[in-house]
């Protein structure tokens, strides 16, 4: 693979003014900032592809303080987008992390410059399969380069020079945003102050990876995906994106939350149909998942960001021994897994800390009792939330920010 | 490795609370400016301490969840983990002091973890209670059963404290793992220096605690 290159200087560097993008003309209108990164300057991606033009949509919260140092950059999750603490343009609901995002809140809107940008790859308005081929002037679908969390974080480095941003004050994000927060602390150490990888992994397991091939084939198996040109087709895979989402909802959840929530209490009816409608609760609730899901997201952006977190192996990109990822490393890091988190669990938290440990890096590590599974990073966990704020404020305070 | 970088001096200015006098005889050995790992830290009191009042790089590793989450919701630099399991993974020399306060005796394996303490930085810093004091001899020889003290506190069925030692019988460790000891003393029960020679026959038979530098031999 190739390795990033963490150089800033030269064709690298991008004017200063943002442009609304002209590539995107098949998405929706989407509200919020776009940086348009040019075909003369395009991204090198891991693949060896270059890739330019690139729109990078993005929202910021607060204001950059004069030396640029209050900026943090929060990386979503696979299903995740820019509209962190914003009403979401389609869906309507609150933004994914507003429990601890805002003015006043943990992630303090009067305090830092709160940065999000959607995931090359995405369809909330940064590049992904769904926008047109400047090429052909068609839709990429399968067209579109495989990309990588590696590329991710390429992307969104492109849009911190762009704000002459030299160094963020902190990198956060829980599951594949972990996994961008740690691309980061490798790739651009010296770029990054503080960093916290939240119900995350170094690499994505196999059980992970398995889990993702289910759902990739629910998508490529409905006829309507069409070899991924379903655009131009003029239709929807709907049906299979819904079966990945629900099948992928189950991992993000424990058998204690689901059991708590639903139990085997039955939906609407007081006994059993004797057929295949959803009988129980926790069936309607995955097709209700499965169902809303589809209106808000792209089934060929689904396959290229598993595929991103499925390659993502930062030990392997080291010869196999994760300390040399972090070598000399003068981040701060905060580690915080969930103990009903199946999916990344503890134990992969705390190999990646043991290599922090083994590079001699500045390395806090909690394991938060929780039974709401991997969502539990999402949700309002008092403890989680004490942590994150005591270590923000340390890391602060180490950074000589000053606070009115 | 990292530099410890300055203190801010809004931390310098914050008055801290006062930490236990056990906990001050450890502080007042290290040397401002420099890094070092408490191994069992508990709360985070002592590196609370040296963080603000000498500028020290500070880092933990405590066992219990709950002593952790204290620790780093209060801007400290601590992580999960097992002194028997975790000390492996830390680079050699990469620490001035590690810290082993009160926690030997309730290791697996003392000889080990005191191998990894003097190879991870260049002194370590250990105190335990000693078993051959002499009230404790004492309570064996009167009453047959094995002694509860003040510090010793719980029954042999339910002690944490599974590996009790004298401090002679550090001292022979030392000598067995060709540890050099550079400076000994021995605490009274409020963890106050004795002002006794150790290792000796007297601090063996005084001493309520020992508090040893120790350094690889060179």
């Amino acid at each position: 693979m190739l390795r990033l290159n963490p150089n800033r200087s030269g064709p690298e560097t991008l004017s200063a003014n943002p442009r609304i993008a002209a590539v995107d003309t098949t998405a929706p209108d989407f509200p919020g900032r776009r940086l348009e990164i040019p075909a003369s300057a395009p991204l090198r991606l891991e693949s060896g592809v270059e890739l330019g033009p690139v729109t990078v949509a993005y929202q910021t919260y607060g204001t950059l303080n004069a030396d640029k140092s209050n900026a943090i950059l929060v990386c979503h999750a696979l299903t995740g987008d820019q509209f962190v603490a914003d009403t979401h343009p389609i869906t309507g609901k609150p933004g994914w992390w507003e429990t601890i995002v805002g003015p006043g809140k943990l992630l303090d809107t009067d305090r830092y410059f709160i940065l999000c940008a959607n995931v090359l790859g995405g369809c909330m308005g940064t590049s992904g399969p769904k926008d047109a081929n400047p090429a052909t002037g068609k839709p990429y679908g399968l067209d579109f380069p495989v990309i990588t969390v590696g590329d991710m974080v390429r992307a969104q480095a492109r849009l911190v020079d762009h704000l002459g941003i030299d160094k963020l004050f902190c990198v956060i994000g829980g599951s594949m945003g972990g996994m961008q927060v740690l691309e980061w602390a490798s790739a651009y150490p010296e770029r990054v102050f503080a960093a916290v990888p939240v119900a995350t992994s170094y690499r994505h397991s196999a059980q992970n990876i398995a889990f993702h091939e289910v759902g990739r084939q629910a998508i490529m198996a409905d006829p309507d995906w069409r070899g991924g040109a379903y655009q131009l087709a003029g239709t929807s895979p709907h049906r299979g994106l819904a079966v990945a989402r629900m099948a992928a909802h189950i991992t993000y959840l424990s058998e204690t939350a689901l059991h708590r929530k639903f139990g085997r209490r039955l939906q609407n009816r007081a006994q059993l149909s004797y057929g295949f409608d959803a009988d129980f609760q926790v069936e309607s609730y995955l097709r209700h998942q499965g169902s809303t899901f589809v209106d808000r997201f792209d089934a060929n952006s689904y396959l290229y960001i598993t595929r991103a977190m499925d390659y993502f192996d930062l030990q392997a990109e080291h010869g196999g021994v994760l300390a040399e990822a972090f070598t000399g490393t003068k981040t701060r890091f905060c580690v915080v897994s969930f103990t009903s988190d199946w999916l990344f669990p503890t134990s992969e938290s705390r190999a990646l800390v043991h290599a922090l440990n083994a590079a001699a890096a500045n390395v806090s590590f909690v394991e938060i009792v929780s039974d709401k599974g991997h969502d539990a990073f999402l949700l309002d966990e008092p403890e989680f939330h004490s942590v994150l704020g005591g270590f923000l404020n340390g890391a602060a305070e180490h950074r000589g920010l000053k606070f009115r | 490795m990292s530099d410890p970088g300055p203190v801010p001096a809004a931390a310098q200015g914050r008055p801290r609370a006062s930490i236990r006098v056990d906990l001050r005889a450890i502080a007042d050995m290290i040397e401002p400016g420099t890094r070092v790992l408490d191994i069992g830290c508990g709360d985070g009191a002592l590196l609370d301490w040296l963080a603000h009042e000498k500028g020290v790089d500070a880092r933990g590793i405590e066992i219990s969840q709950q002593g952790v989450n204290a620790c780093v919701a209060q801007g400290l630099s601590v992580v999960q983990g097992d002194a028997d399991t975790d000390l492996k993974d830390y680079p050699t020399g990469g620490f001035d002091y590690a810290i082993l306060s009160q926690t030997l005796q309730a290791t697996w394996d003392p000889k080990a973890v005191l191998g990894e303490l003097v190879r991870i930085a260049r002194r370590a810093i250990v105190s335990f209670p000693n078993f051959g004091v002499w009230h404790v001899r004492l309570k064996l020889l009167t009453t047959g059963r094995m002694p509860v003290t003040d510090s010793l506190s719980a029954q042999w069925y339910e002690t944490p404290n599974i590996h009790l030692c004298t401090i002679d019988d550090f001292v022979g460790l030392c000598g067995a793992l060709g540890v050099t000891i550079e400076s000994a003393t021995v605490l009274d029960a409020a963890g106050r220096p004795k002002g006794l020679k150790a290792p000796g026959r007297l601090a063996n038979l005084l001493g309520e605690q020992g508090l040893f530098v120790l350094t690889r031999r060179a």
